[in-house]
């Protein structure tokens, strides 16, 4: 496999009791690239990740980072790593300022030895900094995140996700509470993370989401990979009729017909 | 012209903005609440019992020992319930720290210094295994401790009367006076103050002509001093923040790095320590350990730490509000004997003041989290 890959997954299986949420899962990325993950909902997207980042163990299979295996005991070993996830449920907590939630886990210190402390200056203006980048702005960093709104929420889990990974970005449905112009927003905001040479996994299930601003797509059907294709290598429809959705819609077209038929039939 | 005129206007007005939004601030404090209800309480004891003697330099001493006492066990309970967890074992741990220090001193013959060091290494031992059970079983802390609590009360007593022969261990005081250690729970601060006070009449004295009071109880410097230093923890560190995380979502704390079962295992811990220095208190003050020491003080250590502002569900509240919860709780444990209240009615009033304290604390959190 070629240099500039950051991370690898070979053959990733994850059961949870008698559920199988993943089978022989394979799929790599590259740095500066958008992976896109898509798959209808249950397909195991977020389990895939999970896994990444440190979230689940895999039962079987391995994880390669800059060709090394690795495995993760916890999130904190994939961080890091420079892999950073926004999760689905988005690792926020509300009753929490904005500033205290953007380094959650990774404060910024000042001060020495038994002095250390959390230079909370230091940290409202990079949160407020950051959120203005990505066009929300913060007249107070240390207001509550439960007096703001699901998308500007779903901004400051992106913004600090970009801001503490180094190397792997990994986004979990990020415009599925958006409006239209929010999710155009955040989607040139990963593009442009990309383009500074940070490897993206995009997970959604909104093909229209997906398709403009992915390199390669991989899908995944009820737990299985059904394959990753270039850009190149797949039209718009049939990527759509490549997820779940879309055979079924067939189907679903197939099916009318004949009960059609056999209304006409009996009568 | 005009322009000038207009940022001028924009300028004052976004002052105005900042004011009103710093007594939102204040408002949205969680000890709020409880600094309140203590202004209260003393002025309603100011009025009812001004000139009983109440708020004399040994009336005030008092009420003050009462309240540390709680306040050091209560600033424990805080900080665990701030990181989503309780603890129901506190008492049953401040009655088995009280014969940890009494028996190995008095039927082993180990200096005092090493029987104190032993209290506190079970006390860490006895947190670990708490916080080590929660975190490990995922069961509700509440029934993990209340079994804790009746395990640690079950071996006092059993662990006592197989040793003494009794259930109480008295004969300490002897021990205190040539110990190294032993003062930092038991001496009175600021002797000399009180008595240059006496001597000037502005205290009682007794007939011997030594002040009524003889010195601020170690135990006030404590509750101050642990007071402080959790507020240092809670506001300044990355631990004080890892604390409000865990306590406020404790997966998606996790997720992005912070070490939950870490941070939940050393609360229990400091739970465990605070009971330890409350018996330590007691014990040395009193000469004697009890096997019933401390019986039921986990639910007054929480009834202050909630009237200090804490969220029962976690992730919210403060060290300063445990303190003035605790101080409210001492006040008027100690002032309803200044007044002609029957001392029957003190639960009926704790039990209120807990109902208001978390219906407020409701309204408070709703505030906070609520989209404008
Ligand atoms: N922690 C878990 N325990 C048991 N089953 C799970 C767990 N997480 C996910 N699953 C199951 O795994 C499957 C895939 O889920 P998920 O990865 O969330 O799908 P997606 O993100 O693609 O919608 C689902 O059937 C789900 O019920
Ligand atoms: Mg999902």
């Amino acid at each position: 496999m070629n240099t500039d890959t950051i991370v690898e997954f070979n053959n990733i299986s994850k059961f949870f009791g008698s559920v199988i949420a993943l089978k022989n899962v394979t799929m790599h990325v590259k740095k500066g690239e958008i992976m896109c993950l898509l798959g209808d909902n249950g397909a195991g997207k977020s389990t895939l990740i999970k896994t990444l980042s440190g979230v689940h163990k895999p039962n079987e299979g391995e994880i390669i980072v800059e060709g090394k295996k690795t495995t993760f005991d916890s999130p904190r070993d994939a961080l890091d790593l420079g892999i950073a996830t926004v999760y689905q449920d988005l690792a926020l907590v509300s009753l929490m300022s904005v500033t205290r939630n953007f380094f959650m886990g990774r404060e910024p210190m000042k001060g020495f030895g038994l002095f250390k402390v959390f230079d909370i200056e230091k940290a409202n203006a990079v949160a407020a900094e950051r959120m203005g980048q990505i066009g929300i702005d913060v007249r107070d960093p240390s207001q509550a995140v439960g007096t703001m709104s699901g998308g500007e929420r779903q901004c400051l889990a992106i913004s600090r996700a970009i801001y503490f990974g180094a190397k792997v970005l990994i986004l979990d449905e990020p415009t599925s509470a958006l409006g239209v112009h929010q999710a155009s927003v955040v989607l040139k905001y990963i593009v442009k993370a990309a383009s500074e040479g940070l490897g993206v996994i995009l997970i959604t299930h909104n093909v229209h989401h997906a398709y403009p601003v992915g390199d390669r797509f991989t899908i995944l059907n009820r737990g299985k990979s059904m394959g990753t294709y270039p850009k190149k290598d797949l039209s718009r429809e049939k990527l759509l009729s490549m997820m779940a959705g879309g055979e079924e819609l067939d189907k679903l077209e197939v099916e009318l017909k004949e009960m059609d038929r056999i209304s006409k039939f009996n009568n | 012209m005009s322009t000038k005129s207009q940022s001028i206007d924009r300028k004052s007005q976004d002052e105005r903005l900042r004011r009103v939004s710093k007594l939102k601030k204040l408002l949205n404090r969680p000890e709020l609440g409880a600094l309140g209800g203590s202004i209260l309480v003393f002025i309603f004891f100011g009025i009812i019992a001004g000139d009983s003697g109440m708020f004399s330099a040994y009336g005030t001493l008092n009420f003050l020992e009462v309240s540390s006492n709680l306040g050091i066990i209560a600033i424990g309970a805080a900080m665990l319930m701030i990181g989503g967890e309780f603890d129901l074992s506190v008492g049953s741990m401040i009655g088995f720290a009280g014969i940890c220090i009494a028996i190995p001193a008095i039927y082993w013959g180990w200096p005092l210094w090493s029987s104190i060091l032993f209290a506190f290494s079970m006390a860490v031992l006895i947190g670990y295994a708490n916080g080590i059970l929660v975190v490990r079983t995922g069961l509700p802390s509440f029934i993990v401790t209340l079994a804790m609590l009746f395990i640690l009360r079950g071996a006092t007593l059993a662990l006592t009367r197989l040793i003494t022969g009794r259930t109480q261990v008295p004969g300490l005081r002897v021990l205190i006076e040539n110990d190294p250690i032993a003062w930092i729970f038991s001496a009175d601060v600021f002797s000399g103050l009180f008595v240059w006070l006496g001597s000037l009449g502005l205290i009682a004295l007794r007939q011997d002509g030594t002040p009524l009071a003889t010195g601020v109880p170690t135990s006030v410097i404590w509750w101050i001093g642990l007071t402080i230093f959790a507020t240092w923890i809670l506001m300044k560190t990355r631990y004080g923040n890892w604390i409000f995380a865990s306590g406020g979502d404790k997966l998606g704390a996790r997720n992005v790095g912070v070490p939950v079962a870490r941070v939940k295992i050393s609360l229990f811990i400091g739970t465990a320590v605070c009971a330890t220095i409350y018996a330590c208190v007691q014990v040395l003050d009193a000469g004697s350990a009890d096997t019933m020491r401390g019986f039921l003080k986990e639910l007054e250590a929480i009834v202050a730490a909630v009237v200090g502002g804490c969220l029962l569900t976690g992730g919210y509240g403060s060290a300063i509000g445990a303190a003035f919860g605790a101080l409210i709780f001492g006040t008027v444990s100690m002032g309803i004997y200044y007044t002609d209240v029957d001392t029957d009615w003190f639960k009926v009033f704790l039990g209120a003041m807990m109902l208001i304290a978390v219906i407020f604390n409701n309204f408070v959190r709703r505030r906070v989290t609520e989209n404008k």
